[in-house]
């Protein structure tokens, strides 16, 4: 299959390219820019007139709920979601039932995800057998089967493991991923502690949940010397202790969830449980602080933190309700927001959701170099479209955006070469 | 899915009554003047009145009360409706989808008003949002986050002593931090604009942020009540030393425990307000209990008024005279 997207506006942030040019597939890879390779006949042709041409989005976080979850989604539905979303590489946290903990469950998701054909799979392996804290998972076998870094997700890890997990992953070259939360402080919380809470009479999830785990993290990373990666901070605090280890040479990264720059406590009005979220939803301060830190490049990254939940999960009182939001389809129109706020250049921006997440993970997409896979992301900066319930590709529709405005929408999407998702059809 | 206050229909008029938050100062007085109609001048409650004939009230409580469950029953009696108790067990319904079964039961029996207890914040908020649109909803206590008839019927209590709202200085004492009752009281006592609120405990018991609610937070007892035109004490759950938020009700009684010696540091007719039950010995000694400035069983007595008043309110047929 070969495919020319002509007279877009190509922004590739990895190898600093913004200049109105063709590109030219074939084989599944990035065949030329500019101009066409020799003999190059496109049996497709892509008119990208006023479009930006980027490359596929790679999500640091993404929940496929398959296997164990499927009664929330699968590998099919989140893969096409992603597609729509413009994501063309998705990273997929250990927390599945059984864990993934085993070389074979990497092989099966890989395979499922390659059957499926509309998204990459990248995946993290865990850092403990079966994310009990307890024992070291086989990080060197799992390395081997392909995951591209490990983590404990949400599960507890006793400081003592914690500090052999990072050195142990360090010999083996693996980046640890590392969701800060005390457990001992967010235990029974379901909001953040603040206004909101004491109003509402929630159980609160104090600021200190983050930043003492961030803390004691940050010395581990320091004793152990392994490469480390903050998932998803929340408040103003933690994204200053992370500038100010990064200043320190600390070879740690940081990524916020695209909620967590738009939304706040506030959001939660009278026990909206698509606010439901861990962490938990922080203040205006915070969640300024955040925007801050990523236009200063301290937080490299955004994710969607993509949490797709069957209807029953939200169906409950607020603290029953079962946190996350499924988020992967907003990804993209909520980051052009942070443009239009003048917070990133457009370059910036989408380097955010693309070559930082990669270089997070290590791989190579997230570019449009010559030879690199072709994974793309074409879309229109101008459109403007509605957000709401029966658009949603993903089986969770447990979104909080529903009902926003955007203005930015893709219309296509290309996976090695081959276009896995057109708008409209 | 619940991002606004749903418990006033679109002309204003009370159709649920889940939370203080959001209620007019003049919804808060309309309800306290019905509940004054169901009084006689001698300040003996009226025994009957046919206003809710035909329709049928269920008492929901996953969480279990006396006092709260027996006067919405009596109040539901004496309005002439029929009265259902559901004894829910917790552990059945643990997933919202058997709470919502249960839900959809009782609509399909064609009740007409659900009286909701549980032990979750927003419970009540979530089940009005989810039940027909004929049905109302009255909070009776949900979590830690509100118990809007037990404040009313406090706000009742105090009027009937204070006439007026606006120069009182109110102090309330005890575990802020769990009180659904207390930020219920916050709520009206804010709304009816008492000159100040003040709330009284160790940290522990009292929420960081406390003061976003419009309260003067005080950590000395002495302080926190002087000159205090009332002082309500609040509940202490024995929860609270296991969880290491105080080291003992002994502790507590000596340095937040209300005396005779210490009730004179407020104003001489101050009045002393409790919501049942008390631990004696542990909130108050004896002597302030059953002593003259005390009015926590007016409390218990007001509370089948008021809760008369806000089901007939709800359900449209509030009483002749009042709004």
């Amino acid at each position: 299959m070969s495919l020319h997207i002509k007279n877009g506006r190509v922004i590739d942030p990895a190898n600093a390219v913004d200049t109105l040019q063709d590109v030219f597939i074939e084989n599944g890879r990035i065949a030329s820019l500019g101009e066409p390779p020799a003999g190059f006949s496109a049996q497709l042709e892509i008119d990208a007139t006023g479009q930006i041409v980027c490359p596929g989005l790679v999500d640091l976080c993404v929940r496929l709920r398959e296997p164990g979850y499927e009664h929330k989604g699968n590998i099919a539905t989140e893969s096409r979601a992603a597609a729509k979303g413009g994501v063309t590489t998705v990273c997929c946290p250990p927390d599945t039932i059984p864990v993934i903990d085993t070389p074979g469950m990497i092989e099966y998701i890989q395979e499922r995800a390659l059957e499926v054909g509309l998204t990459h799979v990248e995946v993290l392996g865990a850092l403990t057998q079966g994310l009990k804290g307890k024992q070291l998972s086989e990080m060197y076998g799992l390395k081997k089967a392909g995951c591209v870094g490990v983590s404990n997700a949400y599960h507890e890890v006793k400081q003592q493991v914690m500090r052999r997990a990072m050195e142990y992953a360090a010999s083996a070259g693996l980046t640890v991923f590392i969701n800060a939360e005390e457990e001992s402080f967010s235990a029974g919380g379901c909001a953040h502690e603040g206004q909101v809470s004491v109003r509402l009479g929630l159980p609160g999830i104090p600021e200190s949940a983050e930043t003492i785990a961030v803390a004691r993290e940050l010395q581990l990373i320091e004793l152990s010397g392994v490469r480390a990666h903050f998932c998803h901070l929340s408040t103003a605090k933690a994204a200053h202790m992370i500038a100010e280890a990064q200043r320190d040479g600390l070879p740690v990264t940081a990524d916020v969830s695209i909620a967590h720059l738009f939304l706040t406590e506030m959001d939660i009005g009278f026990f909206d449980a698509n606010c439901r979220m861990k962490p938990p939803l922080r203040t205006q301060r915070d969640m300024e602080a955040l925007r801050v830190a990523l236009s200063q490049g301290s937080i490299s990254a955004i994710c969607s933190d993509h949490q797709p939940h069957d209807v029953d999960a939200k169906l409950a009182p607020f603290p029953s309700c079962q946190p996350g939001i499924s988020s992967i389809e907003t990804l993209l129109p909520l980051t052009l927001r942070l443009v239009e706020m003048e917070l990133l250049s457009l370059p910036d921006a989408i380097a955010c959701i693309t070559s930082q997440p990669a270089n997070i993970l290590g791989i190579d997409a997230g570019q449009l170099a010559i030879g690199n896979a072709a994974d793309v992301c074409i879309f229109d900066p101008q459109r403007h479209w509605d957000f709401s319930r029966s658009q949603i590709a993903s089986f969770g529709k447990n979104s909080p955006f529903i009902g926003w405005e955007f203005t930015g929408c893709v219309t296509h999407t290309i996976l090695d070469g081959k276009l896995v998702y057109q708008l409209g059809e | 899915m619940i991002s606004q206050n749903i418990q006033l229909d679109a002309q204003g008029r009370l159709r649920h009554l889940l939370t203080i938050e959001g209620l007019k100062r003049q919804m808060i007085v309309d309800i306290l003047d019905a509940a004054e109609s169901f009084t006689s001048v001698t300040g003996q409650m009226v025994k009957k009145v046919p206003l809710l004939r035909g329709k049928t009230i269920v008492n929901l409580f996953f969480e279990s009360s006396t006092r709260t469950l027996t006067t919405f029953e009596l109040a539901a009696k004496r309005l002439s409706a029929d009265v259902l108790k559901v004894n829910v067990s917790t552990s059945a319904t643990n997933k919202g989808e058997s709470l919502l079964d249960m839900l959809r039961n009782l609509e399909a029996m064609h009740c007409d008003m659900f009286v909701v207890r549980h032990a979750e914040s927003g419970a009540a908020h979530f089940i009005a949002s989810q039940v027909a649109p004929h049905i109302s909803v009255i909070n009776a206590g949900d979590g830690r986050h509100a118990h809007p008839t037990q404040a009313l019927l406090d706000m009742f209590t105090i009027r009937k002593h204070k006439k007026e709202f606006a120069p009182l200085t109110v102090a309330i004492v005890g575990d802020i931090m769990h009180s659904r009752v207390a930020r219920s009281q916050i709520h009206a006592l804010t709304t009816l604009g008492v000159s100040e609120l003040r709330v009284v405990a160790p940290k522990t018991l009292i929420p960081n942020h406390a003061s976003s609610l419009g309260v003067q937070v005080y950590h000395d007892l002495l302080e926190g009540i002087r000159d205090a035109d009332v002082v309500i004490t609040l509940r202490l759950q024995k929860e609270r030393m296991e969880a290491a938020l105080l080291p003992s009700e002994h502790e507590y009684f000596q340095q937040y425990g209300l005396t005779p010696e210490k009730m004179t540091a407020a104003k001489p007719d101050a009045i002393v307000m409790h919501p049942g039950p008390i631990n004696r010995g542990v909130e108050m000694s004896s002597e302030v209990a059953d002593g003259p400035q005390s009015v926590i069983l007016e409390q218990v007595a007001n509370g089948i008024a008021v809760r008369m008043a806000v089901m007939s309110m709800a359900l449209g047929r509030a009483p002749e005279g009042a709004a």
